[in-house]
Formats: structure tokens, C-alpha cells, sequence
């Protein structure tokens, strides 16, 4: 009995050792392969580069304005997680502490509206904003990222509020706080691993995201990086070394981030997903 | 005069709690929304700013619409291959990396790392495995089946796509599974084993049951992610070879913001809305009556 488990354990390790390289090995590839020549990289892809050759990523860091593009997206993905996670525990608080008909008819609402794909909305969205004139901006794409994240935000806040004693609230009331104050120096701080959750989800979802910033931002210099990565890709068709560490480039933030917040990160996935 | 008094407040407290959010979100979300459903009974070309009702046309347009019918019947394929084949994954993957091996959370960890990344950056990566990669192995030694290119392949780029889809959204139904499989309770597992149930048996008549709220959420997320599938679409295969693996999503796009029918584009649109609703509602009504007590 306790041998064959050791067994079953062993060949589980293995096979789930094989799995991982498998996942892994894309990355591995582009990674070895960013430091190689055209001609190298032709010549066999599988092999290792003669030397560490960092040319291509100062070349591919010009051509793709990978300054710009990174600045983009790291402004971008700031203010619309901040303005998302402010203004939708704002409003998940005012619909649990207030039970007006009108809060829970709101809430219903922003619930129903989260099956509405992207996709259905898209059209209509860049005729009315493009009348207006509020494309080609940052800022209207901050703008519309709240519109469309809100939903599941409020959701997630909505049922960690329920849970927290209304008891400490009236307490800061008592002694003399407003609603207001009491909200932010009570109740938000409470909510800091929903705020966490929320965060997480969010940064992955506006920092990746492509369809959405390809409709409205048109000029190169307003591009996010996966615009200017796409862009990129369609200019240099041929110049495999470069677009590897094109590539790389744009890998490398994310992963970044995710060595330092690894756990956070895994854990905001569970909590946000359960809910 | 007290009654009074107190909608005043409630609209007080409205105003600056959600006025914000509700402001933003009517005008991004419920606005478009419902100015898209009028859109559908017109014929905007995209340019000018007169344009008239034309009733139902559109939607006879969307049925007469050949493209159409062959990008939803290959969306559906790809959904059904995907949303099987990333929950079988996720579920094995989850249940081995709970089963305390060695390693687990740097395997957790690793696993994910392909969701970090975006489905566009996702589609380049793979497109240069598939072209530059797979080819190059295929020919040195001697695999058929690799030496020429996938992408090339009306077929066989189906299954490009398929397969980077499952990649990157296996692991991400992975930690769902594995916040499951944690939350099942040890005594039960406990009594199921001194009963002598294990291996297979105990998956199969005790785990599986337990995790059906895991399987509800993962096949609902990975239904929605699936149908809507556009990134990896345009970034790996570019709808082709001859726009034979154009999805859904990629069709829609086209019609309206390249052919300039906006009109049909976003009566597609809106058909396409009401198709993904009644699938997620119907799998979540119908799963919820299989849940069980632990």
C-alpha cells in the first residue's frame, strides 16, 4: 500500500513535470530566441544564441516607442483601478446601508447588465463617443474601463459589506463623524482585501486588454502596449530577432509583478471567482 | 413633513455614494446598449449623419448573411472543443496539485503564468512556435505532421486556435478548481476512505459531486470568455487561411467597422447577446439543480 502510493505520487510528479514544460516552453522559446540574428534564428530556432546580443531589444525599444506605450498603459491601468475601486465601494456601501427601492432596483440592474458582452455594446459606443469627439484619448478610455468595470465590482463589494457590524459605523458616528467620514475612515479600510481582489482582476483585465483601446485610441503615440506589440508585429514581419524581444518586452512587466505578488494574485483570482 | 425629510436624505446619499458610478455607467454601458438595439433598424453606414429606419431589414440581412451562419457554426465547434477540453485539463491539474505533491505551489504559481499575458501577445507568441518552431522540428526530423505550418492549414488552424485557447484559460479555471477542491471538507474525505472508497471511486461518487459549484462557475466563465473569443482570433491566425477560422467576435468586427454595414454588424451584435444569454442562464439554471450538501 504505501509503496504503490509512492509510485503513484513519483509518476504524478513526472507527468506533471512534463505538463509544466510543455506550458512553459512557448516562453522559453522567445526568450532564447530574442537575443538571436535573423540569420541565427532561421539557421535553428531550437538552438542557444552564440552570445547575448542585447541589440535587438535597444532596437526593438525605439521602434516600438515602448516608452510611450508602457507610460500608457501603466497611467491607464492606474486611474481606472483607482477611480473603479473609489466610486464602486462608494456605491456598493450606499446600496447595502441604504435599503431605498431605488439602491435595489440600481443593484439589480448593474448585476443584469455583466452578461452583456463587450462585443454588444462596441458599435454604438464608438459611434456616440466618436460624435462627441471624446476618442483618441486616455482619458476617455479611463473613462469607459469604469462604465464597463463597475459591474462586478460593485457585485464583489456588495457581498463583503453585508458582512462587516454596522455596529462599528454607528459607533464612529457617535462620536462624531459624518456618514461620509465614517465610510472612509471606517468602512474602507475594512474592505482592503476586497480592494485587493477587485484591484488584481481589474490590472489584468485593463493592462492585456486590445479591443477596446484599438477602437479608441488611433494615434501612435497614444497606443497601450499591447497596440503598439500588434503594431509592431505587423511592421516587422521578417525581423525575427527583433520581434522576440519585442515580445519579451512586453512579457516581462507582467511577470515582474507577478514575482512580487504572486500570492496576492493567486488569492484575488479564488476570492473573485467565488463570489 | 418626517417622510419627507427622509427621501431627502436617500437622494442625498444616492448622489454622492453612486452618482458617479451611475452616471458612468449608464453612459458607457446602458446608453450604447439601448441605442444599439436602434441602431439595428437602421441603415448607418458608419459616415454620414443622416440615416434612416429601415425596419427589419437588417436582420433579414443577417439571415441572408452566408459569412455569418459559418463564422457562429465554427464558433460554436470552438466553443464546445474549448470549454470540454479546459475544464478536463483544469480539473486534472487542480486535483493533482491539491493531492499534496511536492512542489505544488511553485507548480500553482508556474501554471498560471500564461493568464498574466494578454490574448494578443498570447496569439504572437504561438504564431512564431507554430510557424518558426514546429516547422523547423517537423523538418529536421522528419515529423509530417509539423513540416508545414498549421496556420496554413484551414484545419489545422482551427486547432491552433483551440489549443492556445485552452492553454490560456486552463489554468486560470485551474486555481478555481483548486479553491474548490479545498474548501471539500477532510472528514468527509476521511469517512469516504475508511469506508474503503479511494482512487477513482472516491473522485467519482464523492470529490466530483462536492465540486459541482466549481464546475458551475468555470463552465460559465469559460462559455463567456470562449464565445467572445477575438484576440488570439486576430493576433494568431488572422481569421484565415481565406477567413476560415474567422470567430464570431472577428466577424462582427469586420462587417461593421471595415465593410461599414453597422446596421447588420450590430444586429449580428445583438443576436449574439441574446444567443450567450440564454446559454449561460440555462447552464447555470440547470447545473444549480445538480448541487448537493456536503
Amino acid at each position: 500500500m504505501e509503496k504503490s502510493s509512492r509510485i503513484t505520487k513519483f509518476i504524478s510528479t513526472v507527468v506533471l513535470g512534463i505538463t509544466f514544460l510543455l506550458y512553459v516552453a512557448p516562453f522559453l522559446l522567445v526568450f532564447v530566441n530574442s537575443f538571436k540574428s535573423t540569420k541565427e534564428f532561421i539557421s535553428n530556432p531550437l538552438k542557444l544564441p552564440v552570445q547575448m546580443n542585447i541589440a535587438n531589444y535597444i532596437s526593438a525599444i525605439g521602434k516600438m516607442r515602448y516608452s510611450h506605450a508602457f507610460m500608457n498603459s501603466l497611467i491607464i491601468t492606474v486611474f481606472s483601478v483607482l477611480l473603479i475601486t473609489i466610486f464602486s465601494s462608494m456605491t456598493a456601501y450606499a446600496f447595502v446601508r441604504n435599503k431605498w427601492k431605488i439602491n435595489q432596483f440600481m443593484f439589480l440592474i448593474m448585476v443584469a447588465a455583466m452578461i452583456i458582452p463587450f462585443q454588444a455594446i462596441m458599435i454604438p459606443l464608438v459611434k456616440i463617443y466618436g460624435s462627441i469627439g471624446m476618442l483618441n484619448s486616455k482619458w476617455a478610455l479611463i473613462y469607459m474601463y469604469i462604465g464597463f468595470g463597475t459591474s462586478l465590482a460593485v457585485f464583489i463589494y456588495h457581498g463583503f459589506i453585508k458582512s462587516i457590524p454596522l455596529e462599528l459605523e454607528e459607533a464612529a458616528m457617535i462620536d462624531g463623524c459624518t456618514r461620509i467620514q465614517a465610510y472612509f475612515k471606517v468602512v474602507f479600510p475594512l474592505l482592503k482585501p476586497t480592494t485587493m481582489t477587485i484591484a488584481i482582476l481589474d490590472v489584468l483585465w485593463i493592462w492585456n486588454d486590445y479591443l477596446l483601446p484599438s477602437l479608441v485610441l488611433i494615434e501612435p503615440n497614444q497606443r497601450t502596449l499591447p497596440l503598439s506589440t500588434f503594431y509592431f508585429f505587423s511592421t516587422y514581419t521578417v525581423d525575427y530577432g527583433l520581434l522576440m524581444a519585442g515580445l519579451m518586452l512586453t512579457i516581462t512587466p507582467v511577470i515582474v509583478l507577478y514575482l512580487f505578488m504572486q500570492k496576492h494574485i493567486i488569492k484575488g483570482v479564488m476570492q473573485g471567482s467565488i463570489k | 413633513m418626517n417622510k419627507k425629510k427622509n427621501l431627502w436624505n436617500d437622494i442625498k446619499t444616492y448622489l454622492f455614494f453612486a452618482g458617479p458610478t451611475t452616471f458612468i455607467f449608464f453612459t458607457v454601458i446602458i446608453i450604447p446598449f439601448l441605442f444599439g438595439i436602434y441602431l439595428t433598424f437602421t441603415n448607418w453606414d458608419g459616415i454620414s449623419s443622416n440615416f434612416s429606419l429601415n425596419g427589419l431589414n437588417n436582420y433579414a440581412a443577417v439571415f441572408a448573411d452566408k459569412a455569418f451562419w459559418a463564422s457562429l457554426l465554427l464558433t460554436l465547434k470552438f466553443v464546445f472543443f474549448t470549454v470540454i477540453l479546459t475544464n478536463v485539463i483544469a480539473f486534472f491539474l487542480a486535483y493533482a496539485l491539491t493531492s499534496g505533491l511536492k512542489g505544488q505551489n511553485f507548480f500553482r504559481a508556474g501554471f498560471f503564468t500564461p493568464n498574466l499575458i494578454g490574448g494578443v501577445v498570447m496569439g504572437l507568441v504561438w504564431n512564431f512556435i507554430f510557424t518558426n518552431v514546429l516547422v523547423y522540428i517537423g523538418k529536421t526530423y522528419n515529423f509530417p505532421l509539423f513540416s508545414a505550418s498549421w496556420l496554413g492549414n484551414p484545419d489545422k488552424a482551427f486547432w491552433t486556435l483551440v489549443i492556445v485557447t485552452v492553454w490560456q484559460y486552463s489554468e486560470y479555471m485551474m486555481i478555481i478548481y483548486i479553491a474548490g477542491f479545498m474548501n471539500i471538507p477532510k472528514e468527509v474525505l476521511e469517512a469516504s476512505s475508511i469506508d474503503g472508497a479511494n482512487g477513482f471511486v472516491r473522485l467519482k461518487n464523492i470529490v466530483t459531486p462536492l465540486m459541482i459549484p466549481s464546475f458551475i462557475i468555470c463552465i460559465f466563465l469559460s462559455l463567456q470568455k470562449c464565445f467572445m473569443v477575438y484576440d488570439v482570433n486576430l493576433s494568431l491566425t488572422k481569421g484565415g487561411p481565406f477567413k476560415s477560422t474567422q470567430m464570431i467576435s472577428m466577424h462582427v468586427y469586420e462587417k461593421a467597422f471595415l465593410s461599414q454595414k453597422y446596421g447588420i454588424g450590430q444586429a449580428e451584435a445583438f443576436f449574439l447577446f441574446i444567443m450567450v444569454a440564454v446559454v449561460t442562464l440555462a447552464q447555470v439554471y440547470f447545473s444549480k439543480k445538480l448541487e448537493v450538501e456536503s
